[in-house]
């Protein structure tokens, strides 16, 4: 039987497309990609990365001078878009400032901040500037303190980081909560930023590509780094109320390599069935499936195959990342997000970037965007330490 | 809803495991800090035993005392790992290259920086392909882990491992951060009880208000020096097999009130 489904009652995303929903909606229907050659910081990488233009203006002033950092600075960002905030407040009216969860995924939170502090340490002693602020800024927590604080919010609250699924397990946290009684609503979402850590550290891995990334193209070598914020409010659905709701999800763990996808894509099989047998949806009927999809040569082929098992070839499915690059911790919520525009829409994105399917893989890659009415889709997560989620989306009576 | 404590670990300076943790806390043995953690139950493929940082071992060492002690097999347990600062030692090292110029990151140390990466490990070693989540709620991390726990072993209907977990900052963070010694505390949950059942939780409620403290003494003061120890009320109460309330800090101004029942 199906679990009780959550409606998305409001949602908002801000990446490298631009601020808010009508940013990022129009880009995908242009097929216009937000990636530009590096130009974070100092940084001398020859890769491609997803900036959200003027976060470097926008300090975090007043009461909120504390948790300044750039990821909660684009937190904030994402939160004044859309009415995003509005909608909550109206929610805290209704269900009680505590009666609503937060769950916020991010992956290194506000590590730039301890990067900037380590780059003003002391010569002599080595002391880092008195005016770092590791608990508000750096800290996992402080992005969904920030969001709790900025949002008035007095619930249950804490950060997920399960490095690239982090936001897109904050719906299955935010589910569980809900059920158990621990709240009546939840503001999910997902923020992270970029950092120096994550654009060396991939690059290290040799898995940063020198060119905008190429998912599922037979020339494919590397990743784009990115940084987003997507929020989304949730209340139990009422019948019949057009909404895009969260009808399934599903968690696995590879259990195989810390950093390298089960070759098979055995735990990202066992998400994506669950998240449909939760629904109880058979694979037949999914309209599109939105990719993890990063555009590394192995992490794309051991997708592939879990596709194939569970859905074979003809289902529809695309990746955003030539759009928005990979944004970690916040990829969950701005793929359901983008997710849900699809539904309301009627909108398959194709592959941006990429130009010739790679024939060692046999899903049904939409290379060109396409309209057409869609029911129910699969937003597909998945990410360092073996950790997978799937989240099964739909409208319209499903 | 309740679910049942069916294990539990502990590796910490004096609490180096749980018969031990059990009769300081039930009164019945002197709480001696000297005693130093043991880790002789990390058991890791050579590659990942070889990359193992502290904050790994803490949390595996105390993971496999919990599942020990219950007789259940890793692999059928959900996982809900907590902790508030992360793998430090990781961070740290990438903080440091990063000032070099030639900003020379090693491969292993950015995996290891993730937060999950403690449970990266335990899923390996393990062999559990089921949901598992990495949680941080800065000083009310071990109360969001049960919270989490408690959500996915009622809903989910399956054994859950929760295992809190904390360890001191590095040396230019120490300012910043107070966490002063290493800890590690695993507790198995279930749905049903099982036959090495300690107690049943129930009645888990938010509240407004400080939680109670522990009586003032060395054991009060580890329970401040880390996150993860924030669990120690929690603990005294299965120590002591009588039935009561806990009330364990949460998010400031408010608690995590359960009551708990011996088996």
């Amino acid at each position: 039987m199906a679990i009780q489904p959550l409606a998305i009652t409001a949602c908002t995303a801000t990446n490298a497309l631009g601020r808010g929903l009508s940013a990022s909606l129009a880009a995908l229907r242009r097929g216009e990609s937000g990636l530009r050659p590096c130009d974070f910081e100092d940084a001398a990488l020859a890769t491609w990365i997803g900036r959200v233009a003027g976060l470097e203006d926008e300090p975090l002033r007043d009461e909120f001078a504390a948790f300044d950092c750039r990821n909660n600075r684009l937190a904030r960002l994402g939160l004044e878009q859309d009415g995003f905030a509005a909608a909550v407040a109206a929610a805290r009216a209704r269900y009680g400032a505590d009666r609503i969860g937060v769950f916020v995924g991010t992956s290194t939170s506000g590590i730039g901040a301890t990067e900037q502090a380590y780059r003003q340490r002391d010569p002599i002693t080595g002391a880092l500037p008195a005016s770092f602020d590791y608990r508000h800024t750096h800290n996992v927590f402080s992005v969904a303190d920030f969001t709790r604080r900025w949002l008035e919010l007095a619930g249950v609250a804490w950060a997920i980081s399960t490095a690239c699924s982090s936001s897109a397990k904050a719906f299955a946290s935010a589910w569980r909560q809900m059920k158990a009684g621990f709240c009546d609503a939840a503001v999910v979402g997902g923020v992270d930023s970029l950092c120096l850590t994550t654009l060396y550290g991939f690059n290290a891995l040799g898995l940063a590509s020198p060119q905008p990334c190429r998912p599922w193209d037979r020339e494919r070598d590397g990743l784009s780094v990115g940084e987003a914020a997507g929020f989304a409010l949730l209340e139990w659905a009422e019948p019949e109320d057009g909404r895009v709701r969260l009808l399934g999800y599903g968690e696995s763990s590879d259990a195989y390599h810390m950093t390298a996808a089960h070759p098979e894509g055995a735990g990202a099989a066992l998400a994506m069935r669950q998240a449909l047998e939760r629904a109880d949806i058979a694979p037949g009927q999914v309209d599109y499936i939105n990719l993890h999809g990063t555009a590394t040569p192995s992490n794309d082929a051991a997708e592939d195959r879990a596709v194939l098992r569970v859905f074979g070839a003809a289902t529809p499915c695309s990746s955003t990342k030539g759009w928005t690059g990979h944004t970690l911790g916040a990829a969950g919520i701005t793929e359901a997000v983008f997710v849900s525009l699809c539904l309301e829409h009627g909108l398959i994105p194709g592959t941006l970037n990429t130009r010739q399917r790679d024939p060692e893989l046999g899903v049904g890659v939409v290379l060109e965007n396409r309209e057409r009415p869609l029911r129910l889709a699969l937003s597909n997560s998945f990410g360092f330490g073996g950790t997978n989620c799937s989240l099964l989306l739909g409208r319209g009576g499903a | 809803m309740s679910v049942y404590i069916s294990g539990v670990g502990l590796c910490a300076p004096g609490l180096p495991d749980w018969p031990t943790g059990r009769a300081v806390l039930a009164g019945l043995q002197p709480y001696s800090r000297d005693a130093a953690p043991r880790f002789d139950r990390v058991h890791l493929p050579r590659n990942e035993a070889r990359r193992a940082t502290l904050t790994v071992r803490l949390a595996l060492q105390a993971a496999d005392e919990a599942l020990a002690t219950a007789g259940l097999d890793a692999g059928c347990c959900a996982a809900v790992f907590a902790c508030a600062g992360g793998n430090t030692e990781a961070l740290d090292a990438l903080c440091q290259a990063l000032i070099q110029p030639e900003r020379a990151l090693s491969p292993g140390q950015f995996n290891h920086s993730t937060h999950n990466a403690p449970l990266g490990y335990w899923s390996i070693a393990s062999g559990s392909m089921r949901p598992a989540v990495s949680v941080g709620a800065f000083d009310a991390s071990f109360a969001a882990g049960l919270l989490e726990a408690f959500g996915l072993a009622r809903l989910e209907n399956r054994p859950v491992l929760l295992v809190a977990y904390d360890t001191p900052p590095p040396p230019a963070l120490q300012p910043f951060r107070a966490v002063a010694v290493a800890f590690g505390l695993a507790l198995l949950l279930t749905p049903d009880p099982r036959p090495g059942s300690i107690a049943r939780l129930r009645n888990l409620r938010i509240r407004s208000g400080a939680a109670e403290p522990l009586p003032a003494g060395e054991l009060e003061r580890l329970r401040l020096a880390n996150p993860a120890a924030r669990g120690l009320p929690l603990l005294r109460r299965l120590a002591r097999d009588r039935a009561g309330a806990v009330a364990l800090p949460y998010l400031p101004d408010s608690r995590l009130e359960l009551e708990v029942e011996p088996c």
